[in-house]
Formats: structure tokens, sequence, C-alpha cells
């Protein structure tokens, strides 16, 4: 690393006394290019090379014997995997229903209403954000078996909406922090009883931080395998257990195909989520 | 007539909170009243809880093997935070000086390891560094190497894999607080006699510290009790804490064990957040 790099990141032992500005400033501004690129090729090169690999012939080992798109195939024809899937599609819809009524609810008495013990609710609210997940997930086998609950579909779901709801709650009440209140009292002026005014003005203003909280909520659900991992019964795989329960046998191109497939799924969460941020403003 | 209106609002407040409350209740609080219940009792031959109550899973939690275990995790996940910090920061300082349209661009492509799936990610990066992986193939067909190098299954592989499955959850906040820096004031620091580093130490650096503080606390959470990270690049042969709580729920079917180490592990977390949070309003004070 070069010399202005360590200037900005502030180490006192090698700083050198300030050279004339302006090449100073653009040896920073170098660095910090090569800081970014290496870091972005880290992030990517993983990724782009198993994607890279998912259409590779070869079994097993890294030389490239030619394209196919077989191992796609493979998958449409795989039911264990497709069973998964769609138990992962259905647990993160119905996951996300519930965590996002239940994040909108709690942050709109959380930032509009005061009662007793609210500080407790809010540092609880935090908990699933600190709690490190094994540790949910092993609380939440124990508590499961010592109700006698079986587990499967049911303690997947309660489960799910109970890590996502927070993530819910957090970016719905940030949007309600920069709500400005005056619209609404415009609309119960001018006759709007307090439903009306809820369904009408509040709602909608609040959609962008709804819709950004419940595609995080879908994403975390879908991609959650520890606490699935100790939640979920006897045949009950979830995409992300399932992809697992292949690793541990060993690593073939389908899995790479999966991955592939899941990471494209992603790119349009994202691409989706700013699609509507950019039409909402 | 005001006491209508009162119950009223007073009935609209329980309505909203109750199923949020219920669930951090139910599915939060009681789950982690149980195995602190559970941490003091002993097993059956099968690994089920049983009485009698005792200390006696918390006296072996302090065995020099499973401290060791524990400081080597805190200890990774400390340089986790550190690495992950020092090379996010220039990152995130350059996405915030970039030009509009080039930053839009920049911050997509951090968010699309953000919202992928952390174990397809974490496979990616164990792919690529096999033994008969990617990186040894190439070498070896150009003939740089003769035998594959092995990359994983050491402490510094666990690492690797740590940072980069955490990067985007510290470029992100740094880069919501870089985002909102005033330039002025580093120039106006500059102006009264403050050299780069000062400007940096003294103005940049504190007024972005809760972008910091968020970023490590997002970063050391997940890593101290890494589970995913450590099993497909630690290849079986490193082991932390996170691994040693799923084995005791696994394999070594000791559920009041398991139970005593994951409150320690809980309590260390909560430790190190109050810490965090704690020098975050010194700091934001000392403005």
């Amino acid at each position: 690393m070069t010399n202005s790099t360590i200037v900005v990141m502030g180490d006192r032992a090698e700083y050198a006394p300030p050279a004339p500005e302006r090449p100073n400033l653009r040896l920073g501004q170098l660095s910090l290019i090569a800081v970014t690129l290496f870091t972005f090729a880290f992030l990517y090169v993983p990724i782009i090379v198993l994607i890279l690999f998912s259409f590779n012939s070869a079994r097993t080992g890294a030389v490239w014997q030619g394209f196919t798109l077989s191992w796609y195939q493979r998958l449409l024809g795989n039911e264990a995997l497709l069973t998964a899937a769609g138990r992962s599609l259905i647990i993160g819809i119905v996951s996300t229903a519930g965590s996002v009524v239940i994040g909108t609810l709690t942050a709109l008495a959380m930032e509009r209403e005061h009662f007793r013990a609210k500080a407790v609710w809010d540092g609880l609210l935090y908990m699933p954000v600190i709690i490190p997940e094994i540790v949910s997930g092993v609380s939440l086998l124990l508590f499961f078996a010592a109700g006698g609950i079986e587990r499967g579909l049911l303690t997947l779901v309660v489960s799910h909406i109970a890590f996502s709801m927070p993530f819910v709650y957090l970016t719905v009440r940030a949007r309600l922090a920069d709500f400005d209140r005056s619209i609404e009292e415009a609309a119960q002026d001018l006759g709007a009883d307090e439903a009306k005014t809820f369904w009408l003005i509040t709602l909608p203003l609040l959609m962008p931080g709804i819709v950004s909280g419940a595609l995080l909520a879908f994403t975390l659900s879908i991609d959650d395998f520890i606490i699935s991992f100790f939640v979920t019964g006897k045949g009950w795989n979830t995409l992300p257990i399932y992809i697992w329960s292949q690793l541990k046998q060993g690593v073939t191109p389908e899995i790479n195909a999966i991955s592939a497939v899941l990471l494209l799924f992603s790119v349009s969460v994202i691409a989706l989520s700013l699609l509507l941020q950019r039409r909402r403003n | 007539m005001m006491n209508a209106i009162r119950e009223r609002k007073r009935l609209q407040i329980f309505g909203l909170m109750f199923p949020g409350a219920f669930w951090l209740v139910v599915f939060f609080a009681l789950p982690l009243l149980v195995i602190f219940v559970i941490s003091f009792m002993a097993r059956d031959e099968l690994g089920s809880p049983v009485p009698p109550f005792s200390l006696d899973n918390y006296q072996q939690a302090f065995d020099s093997l499973y401290l060791n275990l524990f400081l080597f995790s805190l200890w990774i996940s400390l340089l986790t935070t550190v690495v992950t910090l020092l090379i996010s920061f220039p990152v995130a300082l350059y996405i915030a000086r970039s030009p509009k349209r080039w930053r839009n661009i920049l911050i997509f492509l951090v968010m699309i390891p953000f919202w992928t799936n952390f174990l397809v990610r974490t496979y990616a990066l164990q792919f690529l560094m096999r033994a008969n992986g990617p990186i040894n193939t190439l070498l070896q067909g150009l003939g740089v190497i003769q035998e594959p190098i092995s990359m994983l299954s050491t402490p510094v592989a666990v690492l690797i894999g740590l940072v980069y499955g955490e990067l985007p959850f510290m470029i992100l906040p740094l880069y919501a607080s870089l985002e909102k820096f005033d330039w002025a004031m580093f120039e106006a620091a500059q102006d009264l006699g403050a050299d780069m580093r000062r400007a940096f130490l003294r103005v940049m650096l504190p007024m972005t510290m809760p972008g910091v503080l968020a970023g490590s606390i997002l970063v050391f959470v997940p890593s101290v009790g890494s589970y995913i990270t450590v099993e497909l690049m630690g290849g079986g042969k490193i082991n932390m804490i996170g691994r040693v709580i799923a084995s005791q729920f696994g394999v070594a079917s000791n559920w009041p064990f398991g139970s005593a180490i994951s409150l320690l592990l809980m309590v260390v977390v909560t430790i190190a957040a109050l810490v965090y949070f704690r020098v975050g309003r010194g700091e934001r004070m000392a403005l």
C-alpha cells in the first residue's frame, strides 16, 4: 500500500510529512481506487467463477471440458430440490406477510404512541439483531421440544416471522420518523375520519418503507439456514437446508447451478426494490 | 367523555403492540428462558435434559478446552471486524465521493452480495479455494506449482471466509455515514492548520463513528457465533464456539451443555454490544 493510504487510515507510525497537497491528494485517490478495485474483485470473482463452472460439462474438478446446460436440466427433474424450493417459497411468502403486518403495527405504536415500559420494548426489538443466529436457533428448538410441539411448517413459519419482523419494524419506523403529520391533520380537517386517513393517507405514504421491509423479510426467510436447520422437523427440508445436505455429501456441478439460480433471484429482488423506490420518488 | 376517549386510546395502543409484543415474548424471551433453565440440568443417555440442577455445565464450559475455543472465536471475530473495517473504509469513502451515476452503480454492486444467500456465497469462495478448485487448477495448468496448494482448513481460511461474508455489512453502514459527511468541515479543519491525518482523526472519524459502530456490530456478532463459515472454510479441522454449540445438538447430543455455552455466547455478545454503544455515545458527546 502506498504512503497516502496509510495517511487516510490514520496510522501514526508511518506517516510522512505532508508533501505538496495536490500530488498527495491524487495519490490518495489512486490508492482509494486500488483498494476499491481489489474489494470488488474479492467480492465478485468467487461468484462469477461459480456461475461459469455451472456451465462446465466436467463432473468433478475444475478443468474446463466444454459448455453444457445439462446441470440446469437436471435441476428441473430433481424432485427433492423442487419440493424444498417450493417449501422455501411458501414459508417466505407466509412469514413475510406476517412480519409485514406485525412489524408495521409495532412501528406505528412505538413511533407515535406513549405508553408504559416503552423503553423495554425498544430494547427487546433490537434483541433479534444482536442475538447470534445459532443461539436463537437452539433456544427455539428447545422451546418447541419442551412444549411438545411437532417441528415442521408451523414452527418454521413462526420462527421466520420472529427473526424478520424486527427488520420490517426498523425499516417502517425509519419511514415514520420522517413522516410529515400535517398531511394527516389536513385530511382530518377536510372531513376524513381516523380510519379513512389511515387507509388513504398514512398507509400509501408508508408504502416504500413497507415494501423495502417486505423484500428484506422475504430475502431473510428464503436465505435462512441456521435457524431453519434447528426448528425444522424430519423430512422438512427448505432450499438452504437441501443445499447444505448436498454440500456435506460432496460438491457437484448441480450445486453450482442451484447457486447460480439463487444469485439470479437475488439480483432480480434488488433490481425490483430499486425500481419500486425510484418510481415512488 | 374524557375517560371514554382515554379508554379507546389505550385499546388502540394495545391492539397495535400486542402482536409484536406477543412474538417477542413467546419466540425470543421464553426460548431464552427455557435454555437458561436447561443449562443447569443434567442429561440422560439420549442427551435430553433431566434434573438435578447444578452448575456442572458451566464448570465444564470453563474447562481450558472450551475457554480456549471461546477466546479463539473472540480473537478471530475481532480480527474479522478490524480487517473488514480497514478494507471497507476506503471503499465506502471512494463510493461516497464518486459522481452520482457511478455511485449508484457501485452501491448496487455492494448490495448484490448483501442480499445474496450467505451459504451460497461462502460455498463459492470455498469452491474457488479447494485443492482441486479453479485457483489450483489454473496455477498447475500454468506450471507455477506442481502440487495443489492447500488453502482451506486453516484459521486464515476461516478469517478470509468471514471477511468475505461480512464485507457488505460493513461497507453499507459506513457508506451511509460517509455520504452524509460534510466535506466543508474537512476543508475547514485543514484551513485551520490541521494536516490530513489530524483532519481525518479529529473531524471525519468522529463524525462517521455511528457508521463505524453499526458496521462493527453487524460484523462482530455473526462472526462470534458463525457456523457455516467455520464448517465450510475450516473443513472440520478448525473449531469455533458456534460449531461447538451445533455439535451439542447433533452428534455430541448434550442439550444442557449446549444451552450453557449458548447463554455464555449471548452474554459475551451483549457485553460487546453494550461496550460499543457506550463508546459510541462517548464519542458523540466529545463533539
